[in-house]
């Protein structure tokens, strides 16, 4: 099937425009990384006046941001190794077994992801501070209150994604496992798992995403030692001075992981999606 | 979904042959067979009823109680008023009531656009990044950067290009192009809400791209070939064969963003600091300021559950409306 001339022209000039609007934000972001403060302060320009690396060494003490880091690789990266956990073995049940609840679990977890965050914090604001002066479990206010919240964020998603990876396994190879004395749980872990490895992978990364990007619990459950990224960063627009080029330069720094393993895996993202939009 | 048996859901099914048929499932032997998948999904469900189900319980009883500041601290202590809250917040007759309804219709106007241009862009790129070309894996990856970036720092970069007198877009629009005499204000006043809305596009529509990417793939090449082959053009073929083959990812998709935009509450916060003004005040934001500010979680919790009951119906006349048609075209 050719292309015409008129469809070419028109693919150019469509991704043309997207790419330009997509690029802008992302161009003045790195390029005001590299500016003296004195650029960020006047008028606009669209080169550093003297291109300098200073604002991601200024950035360090300007706000406690090491601090924030930690906090925000802390609590990802737990969040996003247990809600995966989680996944697995619920989404191994909702694809190899019919259980009497299955299409309800399975529409019951889709639709809490639905639900506005805000309608939980109030309540779950609440739990967690009477919770910590009823028991002594502090929740409020440190990592592990955020780790169990955000686990279940990123946990309808992952499971749906999984059963989608998990139903395209051949099951042809549970039952040879099955022939050679496994059980259920061996075959999960020998048969099924190895050959999930892409999507099981991809869906650690978008939990992790998730995890990294909150800002609704992030703002109102942490408090200054449990501050992560999301909440700290505000910190650099002071009363007296918007340190706009330490800003842009902290958000390159923390968006590059995410960025770089989202596109790394985006191939996994697609056929996950292919595989559980298909329902 | 799955009973099924219309023409495409037929059609959509060939590229999968391949893979396992979707009749019953083989249960793996073992002595607690009927067991085991609840064991399976008991982590998943008490971690859901922890965070989700029981908060949410807890929500609709707190929107029943005066819970206000005197009582927060000790919240057993709370009187017990029924459906005060409710009538308190949903009066339209009241100052609160009206700003609910007012930052009701802000939330309803900027959830539609954002959806219906997110969705353009989305089907734009995908369509016209369906066939192989030079360069096509560089501009996908570039086209998902802006849903890959945490939200803060591509809503805080936003807001720098924003600023009146430091930002690049007053920098174009006035110094470069000349097209304005006077620096608008692009983070107060009656611009806040496009603002508002040009980031969240700029956020959401990678989204809607990677799913429509991903439908796209399902559609087996041969119908291209025939319908060009009957002399379709271009929108001939976009409307007879891409769009009717990705309608159930579209049916999906609207929802979901829809639903992700209404209650969205991470743009508006980062992009105006915490204190949106009127033109973009989303509910979700609206909600957080006035529990917050007055510390009165009764009313806020009755705001939420009014919002969530709103959603619950939008979802399901949604479902209903979009079902029957597809019956009918069965």
């Amino acid at each position: 099937m050719r292309e015409t001339a008129g469809e070419r022209w028109g693919r150019r000039i469509v991704l043309t425009l997207l790419a330009l609007f997509v690029v802008i934000p992302l161009y003045v972001m790195v390029t005001s990384a590299a500016k003296p403060l004195q650029d960020v302060q006047n008028g606009f320009t669209w080169w550093p006046s003297r291109p300098t690396l200073q604002p991601f060494i200024d950035m360090w003490s300007t706000v406690p941001l090491a601090r924030y880091l930690v906090n925000s690789l802390v609590v990802s990266s737990i969040a996003a190794v247990c809600s995966v956990a989680v996944a697995i073995f619920a989404a191994f049940a909702v694809s190899r077994y019919r259980f009497r609840g299955r299409g309800v679990f399975s529409v019951a977890v889709l639709s809490t992801q639905m639900f506005p965050g805000i309608l939980f914090l109030l309540p779950l604001f609440l739990i967690y501070v009477n919770l910590g002066n009823a028991t002594g479990i502090e929740l409020y206010a440190s990592r592990t209150g955020l780790v169990i919240t955000y686990l279940t964020f990123s946990l309808p998603f992952s499971i749906w994604m999984l059963v989608g990876y998990f139903d395209s396994i051949p099951r042809g190879l549970d039952e040879a496992a099955q022939v050679d004395g496994a059980g259920p749980l061996r075959t999960l872990f020998q048969v099924i798992l190895p050959a999930a490895v892409p999507g099981v992978v991809a869906v650690t990364v978008y939990a992790f995403m998730t995890a990294w990007g909150e800002v609704l619990f992030a703002s109102v459950m942490t408090d200054e030692g449990s501050r992560t990224l999301a909440v700290g960063l505000q910190g650099y627009s002071t009363q007296f001075n918007v340190y706009w080029n330490q800003i842009m330069a902290a958000s390159l720094v923390v968006s590059i992981p995410v960025v770089v393993g989202f596109l790394a895996l985006q191939r996994y993202f697609v056929a996950g999606l292919t595989a559980g939009a298909v329902k | 979904m799955a009973t099924s048996t219309t023409a495409p859901d037929a059609d959509r099914r060939e590229p999968r042959a391949g893979s396992p048929a979707r009749g019953p499932v083989r249960r793996p032997r073992g002595p607690r067979r009927s067991l085991l998948p609840y064991l399976l999904l008991a982590p998943a469900v008490v971690l859901e009823l922890a965070i989700h189900v029981i908060p949410m319980v807890v929500g609709v009883w707190m929107s029943l109680l005066e819970l206000t500041q005197f009582h927060i601290r000790d919240w057993s202590t709370a009187p017990f008023i029924g459906l005060e809250n409710y009538r308190a917040t949903l009066d339209l007759n009241s100052a609160a009531g009206k700003e609910l309804l007012h930052s009701f219709w802000v939330t309803l106007a900027y959830s539609l656009l954002s959806v219906g241009f997110a969705w353009l862009l989305g089907i734009s790129a995908a369509v016209v990044l369906q066939r192989p070309f030079r360069g096509r894996a560089i501009l996908r990856a570039l086209f998902l950067t802006p849903y890959a970036l945490p939200v803060y720092a591509a809503v805080i970069t936003w807001s720098f290009l924003l600023q009146r007198d430091t930002g690049l877009v007053n920098h174009v629009l006035v110094d470069q192009l000349g097209l304005l005499n006077e620096r608008p204000f692009w983070l107060i006043g009656d611009n806040s809400f496009w603002s508002l809305l040009v980031v969240s596009v700029w956020r959401n529509w990678p989204f809607a791209f990677l799913c429509l990417m991903a439908g796209l793939q399902n559609v087996p090449g041969e119908l291209y070939e025939a319908a060009a082959i009957d002399g379709a053009g271009f929108w001939r073929r976009l409307r007879s064969v891409t769009l009717p083959m990705l309608r159930p990812v579209n049916l999906v998709l609207l929802l979901v963003l829809f639903l992700w935009t209404f209650n969205d509450f991470n743009t508006p916060f980062v992009l105006f600091g915490g204190s949106a003004p009127e033109q973009a005040d989303l509910i979700s934001i609206h909600i957080y300021r006035s529990s917050f500010k007055t510390w009165d979680f009764g009313s806020g919790s009755a705001m939420s559950v009014a919002l969530l009951l709103f959603l619950l119906v939008v979802s399901a006349a949604y479902l209903l409306i979009t079902n029957r048609r597809r019956d009918d075209h069965a």
